[in-house]
Order: C-alpha cells, then sequence, then structure tokens
C-alpha cells in the first residue's frame, strides 16, 4: 500500500504539538502588551484641544491655583471644567489680539462652550467622588500626573481598576497633607511610608493598615465602594 | 441463570472481520441514506433556528427571554442543567463500566462518549447565554487582569465552570484516544484521497504494533480513572448552584446524590433514546443487543429510584425541619399553579418507570424507545421545577411572580436540540459509531473466533 504522508510529517507533528503551545503563549503575551500599550489606555497621548491650553503655563508657571478653574473639585464628585468666562477674567485684559485666542473670544461673544476634549474618564458604572479624594490627601497630581508640566494635558494613569486598587491597598505610599493636595509640581518626601501611615490614621482612612484602628478593614477594597 | 443473562452481548458468528466490515461500511461504503439525509437537514434547520435566537438574544439582550424579578433563573438554568445531566451517562458507561470491568459497555460506549461530549456542548451555551454579556465570560477564569482582582471562589458558579470545562475537556481526551485505532483501520481502509489524509492526520500515525497498543490500555485506564470521579463531581457541583443558595426547596444535603442519580437516569435514557433508532437504521442490533437494552433498562430503574428517594426526603425534610417556607414550598409543587408540571414530573420520573420491573416490558424495544422519551421529558420537568417554583414564591409575598417561557426561550431550547442532533449525525456519519477494536477484543473473548 502507498504511503499517505511523506516521512517529513513526523517531524512536522511533533513540531505543531510545540508550535500551538508556543504560539499561545505568544498570543497571551500580545494581548496583555495591547492591553497595556498606550494605544488601549491612552496613557501619555497628549490630546488635541480646540484651544492648545497649556497646564504647565497656567498652573507651573504663573501659579494660578487648580481650583480657580475647577471650582467644585472640593465639594463635589465632579472636578468641574471652566465656563469660558473664567478664561475671560484674564483674556479680556491679556492677549486680547492673540489669534490663538480666538475661538475664547468668540464663544465668549456668541455664548456657546467651548467643546474641550476630555482627557480623563472613568466609565459610568464607577462611582467617583473628587471631594473625599481630597479631604483624605490624595493630590490632584497623585492621579492626574506632574499637571504642572504638561504642555498639552495627556492622561497620566490608565485608570483601569488595578490603579484604583493600587492605592486603595496601600493608601499610605500615596496619601499627603492635606495643605499640599494643590501643589501642581509636588514631590514626595523621602519619609514617605512614614508620613503616609501617620496621615492615614489622621485622616482616618479605612485602609486595611488602619484596620485595628478603625475597624474597616475591607470598606475601600468592597465592590460596593465604587460600584454601588 | 435466567434467559436474558445468557443473551449474548455480541450476537454469534462473528469474525473479527465482519465486524469491522461492518462498522465501517457506515462511514466508508454504504450510501449515505435517504433517512440520514432527513434527520441531518432537520437537526440543521434547528440549529440554524439556534443561530437566529442568539443573534436576536446578541442584539437586544436577555430582556427577549421570559425572565425577570423574582425568577431570574428560566429556560436557560433548567437547559444547563438538562444537558450536562444527559451527559453523564456517556462517562459513566466509558469510564467507571471500563474499571469495572463490564464487558457489555463496550458496544454502546463510542456513541455514549460522543453524546456525552455533544451534550456538554449544547450545556455549556446556557450559561454563556445566561451572562447577558457573554463576550465578558472570560472574566471566569482566573487570569492576571487589569482589574486586580480574581473570580470569586467562594460562588459555585465559579466552581461550575472549572468543573465543566474539565468535563469537557476530559470527555473529549477520553473518546479520542478510544477513536485512535478504529481512526487508523478507517485510514487504511479509504479509497479516495481525501478521506485517507483526514483519517490519517486523526490517526497520529497509528501501526498497531505492541508499543502502540500498550501505550493505548495505559492511557486508557489513566483517562478512565481521570473521568470517573467526575461522573460523580460534575452534577454535584452543579446542584451545589443550588444548595449553596438559601433558597426554600434548594438548600438541601440531598441535593448532590439525587442529581447524580438524576444525571444518570437522564443519561441512560438518553442512551436508549439514541441507540435504539441507530441499531434498527444500521442494522447494528448484532452488536448492540437486548441484553444491553435490558441492561440499560435495569439501570435506569436503579437511578430512577434514588431519584424517587430524593423526592421523598424532600417533601420529608420539608415538613420535619418545620421551616414555613419550605413547607410551603411543598405545597406550592403540590396545589400551586404549576400543579400539572409536578405531577407530571411524577408520573415521567417516578410512576411510568416502574414497568421496567418487568422482563416483558424490558424486552419490548418499542416501548423502551417511549419510556426513555418519558424519563427524558420527566428530568426536564424536574429541573423546571426546582428552577422555577422555588424562585416564583418569594419570601415576600409582595414580590410573587410567575415565569412563563417565551418564544425565543423555546427556540433557543430547541435549537440546543438541533445543536445536538447536527453533531450526532455527522458523528454517526463520519466517524465509527460503535468501537471497532473493542468489538474485535469481544469477538475473540466471546469465542466468536477460533484460534
Amino acid at each position: 500500500m502507498a504511503q499517505i504522508f511523506h516521512p517529513s510529517t513526523n517531524t512536522v507533528a511533533r513540531v505543531s504539538i510545540f508550535g500551538a503551545l508556543f504560539s499561545l503563549l505568544v498570543l497571551s503575551f500580545a494581548l496583555y502588551g495591547l492591553s497595556a500599550s498606550p494605544y488601549f489606555t491612552d496613557v501619555n497621548q497628549p490630546k488635541d484641544q480646540p484651544v492648545p491650553f497649556s497646564h504647565r503655563h497656567h498652573a507651573g508657571e504663573l501659579g494660578i491655583d487648580c481650583r480657580y478653574c475647577h471650582t467644585s473639585v472640593e465639594e463635589s464628585s465632579f472636578a468641574g471644567l471652566p465656563p469660558t468666562k473664567t478664561c475671560m477674567t484674564c483674556h479680556s485684559q491679556i492677549w486680547t489680539n492673540s489669534s490663538m485666542l480666538e475661538p475664547v473670544r468668540t464663544s465668549y461673544a456668541s455664548g456657546k462652550s467651548l467643546e474641550w476634549v476630555r482627557v480623563n474618564a472613568l466609565p459610568d458604572f464607577v462611582y467617583f467622588n473628587h471631594s473625599i479624594h481630597l479631604r483624605k490627601g490624595v493630590g490632584c497630581t497623585t492621579c492626574h500626573g506632574p499637571v504642572g508640566e504638561m504642555p498639552l494635558t495627556w492622561k497620566a494613569n490608565t485608570l483601569q481598576m488595578s490603579w484604583c486598587l493600587e492605592c486603595h491597598r496601600n493608601p499610605e505610599k500615596y496619601v499627603r497633607r492635606r495643605q499640599d493636595v494643590f501643589k501642581p509640581l509636588y514631590e514626595p518626601p523621602d519619609n514617605q511610608e512614614e508620613l503616609g501611615a501617620k496621615l492615614a490614621k489622621e485622616y482616618k482612612i479605612p485602609s486595611p493598615a488602619n484596620c485595628e484602628h478603625l475597624k474597616k478593614c475591607q470598606m475601600m477594597t468592597n465592590c460596593t465602594t465604587c460600584h454601588r | 441463570m435466567s434467559a436474558e443473562h445468557s443473551a449474548p452481548i455480541i450476537e454469534p458468528g462473528h469474525s473479527f472481520a465482519t465486524v469491522t466490515d461492518r462498522i465501517s461500511a457506515i462511514v466508508l461504503t454504504r450510501k449515505t441514506g435517504r433517512g440520514w439525509w432527513l434527520g441531518f437537514g432537520l437537526a440543521f434547520a434547528l440549529l440554524m433556528l439556534f443561530n437566529l435566537s442568539i443573534t436576536w438574544l446578541f442584539v437586544l439582550g436577555v430582556g427577549i427571554w421570559g425572565i425577570n424579578v423574582p425568577v431570574g433563573w428560566g429556560f436557560a438554568i433548567i437547559n444547563f442543567v438538562w444537558w450536562v445531566g444527559i451527559g453523564h451517562a456517556g462517562t459513566l458507561i466509558s469510564a467507571i463500566l471500563l474499571l469495572l470491568r463490564q464487558k457489555w459497555r463496550t458496544s454502546i460506549n463510542r456513541f455514549a462518549e460522543a453524546m456525552t461530549i455533544f451534550a456538554v456542548c449544547c450545556a455549556g451555551t446556557f450559561p454563556l447565554l445566561h451572562m447577558g454579556r457573554p463576550w465578558l465570560a472570560y472574566w471566569l477564569t482566573p487570569y492576571p487582569n487589569t482589574m486586580y482582582t480574581w473570580p470569586q471562589f467562594r460562588s459555585p458558579l465559579v466552581w461550575d465552570v472549572f468543573a465543566v470545562s474539565t468535563y469537557a475537556t476530559v470527555s473529549l481526551l477520553f473518546w479520542f484516544v478510544g477513536m485512535v485505532p478504529d481512526l487508523a483501520t478507517l485510514r487504511d481502509r479509504a479509497k479516495d484521497r481525501i478521506s485517507q489524509v483526514v483519517y490519517g492526520i486523526l490517526a497520529m500515525g497509528w501501526r498497531g504494533s505492541a508499543v502502540h497498543w500498550h501505550r493505548y490500555e495505559t492511557a486508557s485506564l489513566l483517562l478512565a480513572g481521570l473521568a470517573t470521579p467526575l461522573v460523580l463531581s460534575v452534577h454535584t457541583v452543579v446542584s451545589f448552584d443550588f444548595a449553596i443558595g438559601i433558597i426554600p426547596g434548594w438548600h438541601t444535603t440531598i441535593f448532590p446524590p439525587y442529581f447524580v442519580a438524576g444525571a444518570i437516569y437522564s443519561g441512560f435514557a438518553m442512551v436508549m433514546t439514541l441507540a435504539i433508532p441507530l441499531r434498527k437504521f444500521y442494522r447494528l442490533e448484532d452488536f448492540v443487543t437486548m441484553r444491553h437494552l435490558d441492561n440499560m433498562a435495569k439501570v435506569m430503574l436503579a437511578t430512577g429510584l434514588i431519584v424517587a428517594y430524593g423526592y421523598m426526603m424532600e417533601t420529608f425534610s420539608a415538613f420535619y425541619s418545620g421551616d414555613l417556607y419550605e413547607r410551603y414550598m411543598v405545597l406550592n409543587r403540590w396545589t400551586g399553579p404549576y400543579w400539572p408540571f409536578y405531577w407530571s414530573l411524577i408520573a415521567c420520573n417516578i410512576v411510568i418507570p416502574q414497568v421496567l420491573w418487568s422482563r416483558k416490558a424490558r424486552s419490548n424495544v418499542s416501548l423502551l424507545f417511549v419510556i426513555s422519551l418519558v424519563v427524558n421529558t420527566g428530568m426536564w420537568l424536574e429541573r423546571f421545577i426546582i428552577v422555577v417554583t422555588s424562585l416564583h414564591r418569594d419570601f415576600l409575598p409582595s414580590s410573587w411572580g410567575m415565569y412563563w417561557p417565551t418564544k425565543w426561550d423555546i427556540y433557543t431550547y430547541v435549537g440546543t436540540l438541533g445543536l445536538f442532533f447536527t453533531l450526532f449525525f455527522l458523528f454517526i456519519r463520519f466517524l465509527p459509531v460503535i468501537a471497532i477494536s473493542e468489538m474485535r477484543g469481544l469477538v475473540r473473548e466471546e469465542g466468536g473466533e477460533k484460534k
């Protein structure tokens, strides 16, 4: 009887077993790489805006307080985007003829809002509140990155759940003193661990480390804290 | 010894060659009959109905089904449990009966294993469809993820994922490994190039050497050892889906054994439903003899009695517990709005199968076929009663409700029957329905082939 297969089929068959395992491995690494890549997470990708607003200039160099524009950040879940009127408090006096600011003046004259491109957005199934985070010593730049150095604003963190939990499980690594939360160029001190632990206690942060103290060990990692 | 015990497990007069010819001819030389095309066409049409209904489900969501508060588990869960249960007979026949050296399993194990795999395919679709967002099904598996969370390991629904996927994997391996020598037979007998290559690849270079047979036997035994605990564990885990919940009628310790017995009961009924037409249309009466049907009927009778004991204990513990909700649950099953379902279930699963005590009934093929259908129906009704009657009367009467399936529920269910039978018809046409190599062994042991 004639052979159905060429003798090399034996080798092909053996190689294909390893090939299948290898491709699976490669595929899972590729998927992991894709999900962590800026293409997927948008991290470090500056967004074009109707007006090329620079946080570096306004917050970093001029030292305008975050709350001057993001007015509701201490009282509300939403930090707030400034109306055109806020821009015009200064720009009715300075750079009044700048062509770059033409859309701002048009918006002010017509009453039609500037349509800023959202940089940081959480999905709707997550409840997030800015005010409580500030109150517990989480600074603007802890999540939004070095905003005082951004010529055009970009997303500094993935906003993936793993990133949220990183801090919710170990807030001591990140919290700062309340008077420092709005510093646009804050650098954590060398004794962050020590300071963080002290502040977590003082601000009554219900983290696992404060478990004994507050008897609310799981509050910060409970599903319903964020997914209500 | 009674007459039926001396009934052969393979009719006399067969040699190695006739066994091989008869079984491989179904695949290789016989013309594909009109009956096959008719059956396959019907099954395929139902499969298309299944595709249609799940497409519509993906477009609109689970709202197209009849589920709502308080009955959140409807047809999807009923059908899942029913299909998983059916699969169990295949594993029992191939694994436990192999280890117990029950020779009569030889001619039915192949298609019973095929039935297992196809039933698990049907079962597996339901929890996925029921999730609402099936494209996130991979969340059920533990893997390093961007959410920094693991599946909820305390939930039996997660155990289900492991139980059913292990079951599917082991069953598939068992089926395939057992088929390798037969695939080689088909490869050697195939006339055209395409079948030679396809069967050749599937046979994985089997040459029938002593080393091959040695490895084959070892692998079969190992897989049988792996599959044996699965016969008991899979439906136990499925029963935990209910028993872990604190719902009246679910939260009982009788559930695991009673589910396993029910699974084997319905599984044997399905094997019978498939075996009787199969042996008739393909003239396999020599291989699937009256002895097989008789034995299967006895297994059905035994497991049916265990199931009956389960029903009795459910009722007993409801009253013995003194728990208001448990008692009401039983009374509601007896006299509530779903009473016709409950009493048909008792008739189908307990009353009617009692005729199997009679030897005359066990040797009446048409009657056995009817009873197997009745038991299949009864076991489906059992799952309906368990899922629906416990949920539709919530603890607060203000939350009481009713559950009725919508047409999409029914299409999806009938659709999985289409999936099952499509796969089964393809199996009959393209793979050996009976284990040729094992039947040859049987011929030697039963003295059919002298020398």
